[in-house]
């Protein structure tokens, strides 16, 4: 147990000098980063703006109400289009994802050294892309419109959808897999009666989840001109139109509360 | 059991839905769904066509990504959603701890336990792009406005996740600490504080991560960051450019990944 003596009296000390030692440098080079990283963002903010922001903030919510509600009636069909590019996306992604997933597990993969890395590289890259900027490269290829919103959902979700369906795969037990194999099932037939029964749970929940985020996100793939409420959205910013942002925002916010609430029941019903 | 009621009867696994009505039910629901959708989908498929040969022109620029000629725009865009990234998370660690103490239930009051959550809450749902909107048009065009939107998005991130391990803490250690006659701060740094520490550091690694990640959408709106100069090569077709940025993303990204995983084995 590290002990200091201070004057005679013998005191406690959680850690070892070293580790103590250790522990101050990480903050210290810690601090020292975030500091500068402030100097930085401080050197490029343009401060008048910013003591003006409580004025600003709120000039713009005294143009913000009250809500325009007349314009719920032409928001009707592009949420729609919201619903379809979140659904459709999210569907379209389940279908690479799942040998994705396979073929990146380590107790299911044909080949840990060659496939399983390939496997891999695709959910990183899937996944370290936000689906507004796959929106960006799917507007900029195959124009503007619902479908590019489609895909740019799509090709986000397989990264998410493979990693958290490969990490339960691996984490299955081995017990029924041993069995099937043992009444001289083949491969797919241990596939399909060993291990899918056991993820296919897990499996339901991730996708209900992801289409729960898919929903949130396809809200402002607009913005970039990939379809949907985020359309109209960016239409009214351009224009200052505020109080028709208002009822845009009530929109998202009750369609984003909505499918949170059907995804955790949905959740809840299977696990 | 007869031999020919034996081979009859076939064994099948039970379905993931047990009851058959609502089983059927929700199959009929999606095809009607399903048909709707893909019936009200407009798709100009000639533009998509036409757009083939710009996706292939996409492919062949990952497979020859032009660092150089935009090399200024890039690397400072990237410093800045680094610089960025690491501002807000330190920022809104500073500001999660206070209100993921008062959103556990174990530690806070009822009135400031729902203060807390609510603040969690509308945190959750807003989406970052559309805070940053809010923050461009209050605190005007720049990393500041980023900052602010990522701090805002980490807050119902990490607050929500660190008030549910308080709550899952052992009660064991608190309860010994107060037995000691200790006070409210004295309980937090010795009962509470050990307990949840591993895992607030490995939920603010993450969260650097996912920060890296949504500093570079923002930018699009004009909150900083790489967004704007990506924005910008894919608007002129320059995809060699725009493929050099996504590796370096994905570059980064994976670094982060690997980093913080060795970190949180570590300390957990």
């Amino acid at each position: 147990m590290p002990v200091r003596e201070v004057a005679g009296v013998r005191d406690w000390q959680r850690r070892a000098r070293g580790r103590r030692l250790l522990g101050w440098l990480g903050w210290l080079g810690g601090t020292a980063v975030v500091v500068a990283s402030w100097q930085a963002i401080s050197a490029h903010t343009m401060w008048t703006f910013v003591w003006d922001a409580p004025v600003q903030g709120a000039d713009l919510a005294s143009r913000m109400f009250p809500p325009r509600w007349a314009y719920t009636a032409r928001l009707w069909r592009p949420l729609w289009d919201t619903l379809n590019i979140a659904t459709l996306g999210t569907l379209a992604a389940l279908v690479p994802a799942v040998p994705v997933a396979f073929l990146a597990a380590r107790n299911t993969t044909p080949s840990a050294t060659l496939i399983r890395p390939a496997a891999l590289l695709v959910i990183v890259s899937s996944r370290s892309i936000n689906s507004l900027i796959w929106a960006l490269l799917l507007v900029s290829v195959i124009g503007p419109g619902v479908l590019a919103g489609i895909v740019a959902i799509a090709l986000r979700s397989i990264g998410f959808v493979a990693k958290l369906l490969y990490e339960a795969i691996e984490e299955i037990d081995r017990a029924p897999v041993e069995a099937v194999t043992a009444t001289g099932a083949g491969r797919g037939q241990v596939v399909s009666y060993g291990i899918v029964p056991q993820v296919l749970p897990a499996f339901a929940g991730i996708s209900v989840f992801r289409w729960d985020i898919n929903i949130r996100e396809s809200t402002v793939l607009g913005l970039v001109g990939a379809g949907g409420i985020g359309l109209e959205l960016q239409a009214s910013v351009n224009v200052l139109a505020w109080p028709q942002v208002t009822m845009i925002f009530l929109l998202v916010l009750a369609t984003v509360i909505v499918s949170e609430w059907v995804s955790a029941r949905v959740r809840h019903a299977i696990i | 059991m007869t031999g020919a009621a034996a081979a009859a009867r076939r064994w099948a696994p039970p379905p993931l839905i047990a009851s058959a009505w609502l089983r059927r039910g929700l199959a009929l629901g999606a095809a009607i769904y399903l048909a709707l959708a893909l019936g009200t989908l407009r798709v100009n498929w000639r533009r998509v066509w036409e757009g083939l040969d710009r996706g292939g022109a996409f492919v062949v620029g990952f497979a020859r990504p032009d660092f150089v000629s935009r090399w200024v725009e890039i690397s400072e865009g990237i410093l800045e959603g680094l610089v960025m990234t690491v501002t807000a998370t330190a920022v809104g660690i500073l500001i999660s701890v206070p209100i993921g103490l008062g959103a556990a239930r174990n530690l806070a009051p009822l009135p400031v336990y729902l203060a807390c959550r609510g603040i969690v809450a509308a945190s959750r749902t807003l989406q970052e792009v559309i805070v940053a909107i809010f923050f461009v048009a209050m605190f005007g065009f720049g990393p500041l406005a980023g900052v602010l939107t990522l701090s805002f998005a980490t807050v119902g991130f990490l607050a929500k996740l660190l008030a549910e391990d308080i709550e899952d803490t052992d009660p064991a250690p608190a309860e010994a600490v107060r037995a000691t006659g200790a006070s409210w701060l004295q309980l937090l740094n010795y009962g509470i504080q050990p307990q949840v520490m591993p895992r607030l550091i490995g939920l603010s690694l993450y969260r650097l991560d996912i920060n890296f990640r949504e500093s570079a959408v923002i930018g699009i709106v004009g909150a900083g960051g790489i967004g704007a100069t990506l924005n910008t090569a894919f608007d002129r077709y320059e995809y060699a450019t725009a493929a050099a940025i996504l590796m370096t993303i994905i570059a980064i990204v994976m670094t982060a990944e690997y980093g913080s995983g060795l970190i949180r084995r570590r300390v957990q």
